[in-house]
């Protein structure tokens, strides 16, 4: 006698079968990523571990053999010290400046007919179309001593504007190259925005303002601290807008990092340092995360 | 006593669309008002105006004698159950009850008396410290009602409250909310589509149409001597025959009938006769019918069984009528093909210009 095709269905193995097949299947499908995150992020990182643990030779070579602490000690050197509390401050003022300005851009696309709002998006991405290197040598034109802001300040007559090579050229480069990574999150935090809890909040005596602090900035916090780390964590480590805007005087920890690998050839302090700013990113994402969700 | 809510001459237009076309309507301290029309009616925007979330483009808007129409929501003695309730998600329905009385800078003792009372009053005490999200639709909606009128508001505004929930729900909350209104003696202004809930809860209802306000009257009076083809059609069902008026008692249906009904309208003018299902009796062609009743002799198209109803379709000369008869014991079914005669008191029609 053969079985029904409906019966044998119904057979716990024809089940645990199927349930393998469905896990080998989300196993397959997640594959490339897992090997890619391996091979290119897992790796790398644990070599840098390592690394970070070994000892400089007199040649700049990196010996694999004599394990110690040295360059973790480096990094309370005061001038480490100073590096690093230099970029903090310049990440988080960036951080600051990009939400500043996001925040009111965001919610008017948010705000706007749905045809609007997708020009506003693609204006928003524009910039990315073109190199980014192109356009950060562009603001070292728009702020060189003889660029168009500084003879703008002359034509009136004033003094010419020297930005170029200072900490606020650095800063005008981080907060324009992020801005997008903080106008995205915040723009798909309020889109998703019920409007109709402001109008309740209105209804219930609150005024515009009260209605934004109550209602709106609150439920739009996911987007705020998404975009935060977005813009605070490649903007702490940041290299390229130091190297081309910024001066000599004004180590960074991007470039600082760059310099031990390269110039100082002391991969085993570049690699601590590597790893100290993933600790001081880690930490701050941590904290900006549990502040956040607190209050969501 | 001075009006609750006063409008004249109110219009909304947005850009080229006119949601609310001069609209003058009184609505009396303490009434169960509901604004009653179909979807994009203006039923909505005219309650938006009186909350203020939209601006009337002319006309006054008073709240108890206060011109009112130009001041933002929070400067207005009304409050609002939304449609989709609106509770603020990151706080608990405490938070959210207590939400206005906060804004009005009510605090200590007396805020949280107040919040309690009006949870108490929602049975919803137990649940004051749960999020939105955790309570079911109909608790939702009650916390809603509690935010509303945890501030006494002048006039509670309602916006399809019961739009969301399941047919039992509603109808239970359709008990409880006219309940609530006795109890407070707040006046409210409802908003829906549903006629059956504004039949049940209203003290006087309001049809609307295309931006207009056709009729306004008290459930009664809409649905048994609608005004209007309109609102004779919106309003229940209701089958509507194509007449000629002979004279003041009487019309002329297609086929040459004529029949007793009450109008207005002059001799020879064309217009529709009006007459609910459940006024309409069948009975057999040659039984004794008394001759107070108007009747019609038609065929039995079809025969559908509701459960408490029986619903006929007959054809007669002068069209197909609707007849909707009680499951009663005994009583007697006609089939399908057979012939039947359709009767109906003069008194249980309206005339309504075509």
């Amino acid at each position: 006698m053969t079985t029904p095709p409906e019966a044998e269905a119904a057979r716990p193995e024809l089940e645990e079968a199927a349930r393998k097949a469905e896990s080998r299947r989300g196993f397959l499908i997640g594959l490339p990523a897992w090997l890619y995150l391996t091979i290119f992020f897992a790796l790398p990182l644990v070599i840098v571990l390592v690394y970070s643990f070994a000892t400089r030779s007199s040649t700049g070579r990196t010996q694999l053999t004599d394990w110690n602490l040295e360059s973790y000690r480096r990094l309370f050197d005061p001038f480490v010290f100073e590096v690093f509390r230099r970029s903090l401050i310049l990440a988080i003022t960036t951080t600051l400046i990009c939400l500043l300005v996001s925040y009111p851009f965001a919610y008017y696309i948010a705000t706007r007919r749905p045809r609007v709002r997708n020009i506003l998006l693609v204006l928003v991405m524009v910039p990315f179309w073109s190199n980014f290197l192109v356009r950060t040598y562009a603001w070292k034109v728009l702020l060189g001593s003889d660029g168009p802001i500084s003879q703008l300040s002359e034509a009136f007559g004033g003094e010419p504007i020297r930005l170029l090579f200072t900490n606020t050229a650095v800063l005008i480069g981080l907060v324009y190259g992020f801005l997008p990574f903080m106008v995205l999150p915040l723009y798909a935090a309020l889109e998703r925005m019920d409007w109709s809890l402001v109008e309740a909040a209105r209804d219930l005596y609150a005024t515009g303002w009260r209605a934004f602090r109550k209602v709106t900035w609150p439920l739009s916090r996911p987007g705020v601290i998404a975009g935060s780390i977005l813009v605070f964590v490649p903007a702490l480590g940041a290299y390229v807008t130091p190297a081309i805007l910024g001066g000599a005087r004004t180590t960074l920890v991007g470039d600082y990092i760059v310099d031990q690998f390269l110039a100082a050839r002391n991969q085993p302090f570049g690699s601590a340092l590597s790893m100290g700013i993933m600790i001081v990113l880690l930490g701050a994402t941590i904290l900006y995360f549990r502040s956040g969700a607190r209050n969501v | 006593m001075s009006a609750a809510v006063e409008l004249s001459g109110v219009s909304k237009s947005f850009g080229d669309v006119h949601a609310v076309v001069d609209l003058d309507l009184t609505i009396a301290d303490g009434e169960f008002f509901s604004l009653l029309g179909p979807s994009g009616c203006g039923k909505t925007t005219t309650l938006r105006m009186i909350a203020g979330f939209e601006f009337p483009t002319s006309g006054s808007l008073k709240i108890h004698g206060a011109e009112v129409g130009l001041l933002p929501p929070n400067r207005r003695p009304v409050n609002t159950v939304f449609q989709s309730y609106a509770l603020f998600p990151h706080m608990t329905v405490e938070e959210n009850v207590a939400f206005g009385l906060r804004m009005k800078r009510v605090d200590g003792a007396e805020l949280g008396e107040r919040v309690r009372r009006a949870l108490d009053m929602v049975q919803l005490g137990h649940r004051a410290d749960a999020a939105p999200r955790q309570l079911s639709g109909g608790q939702q909606q009650r916390v809603a009602l509690a935010r509303a009128l945890v501030n006494e508001p002048e006039v509670l505004l309602l916006d399809e409250p019961l739009g969301a929930l399941d047919l039992k729900l509603r109808q239970a909350m359709q008990v409880e909310l006219k309940d609530l209104q006795e109890r407070v003696g707040i006046t409210f202004v409802y908003v829906t589509h549903d006629q059956e809930e504004a039949l049940t809860m209203s003290d006087r209802i309001g049809v609307m149409s295309d931006g207009r306000l056709l009729q306004v009257g008290e459930p009664q009076q809409i649905y048994e001597h609608p005004a209007s083809r309109f609102v004779a059609d919106f309003i229940g069902e209701i089958n509507l025959v194509p007449a000629t008026v002979v004279d003041g008692t009487s019309v002329r249906l297609t086929g040459g009938a004529v029949v007793r009904a009450g109008t207005g309208a002059s001799a020879g003018e064309e217009v529709t006769m009006a007459v609910r299902p459940e006024r309409l009796e069948l009975f057999d062609v040659d039984e004794q019918i008394p001759d107070s009743l108007n009747r019609l002799e038609g065929t039995v198209v079809r025969r559908m069984y509701f459960g408490d109803v029986y619903y006929y379709t007959i054809d007669t000369p002068a069209g197909a009528f609707e007849v909707k008869e009680e499951n009663r014991p005994g009583v007697e079914l006609y089939e399908a093909g057979e012939r039947a005669i359709v009767a109906w008191d003069a008194a249980a029609t309206t005339v309504v210009s075509s």
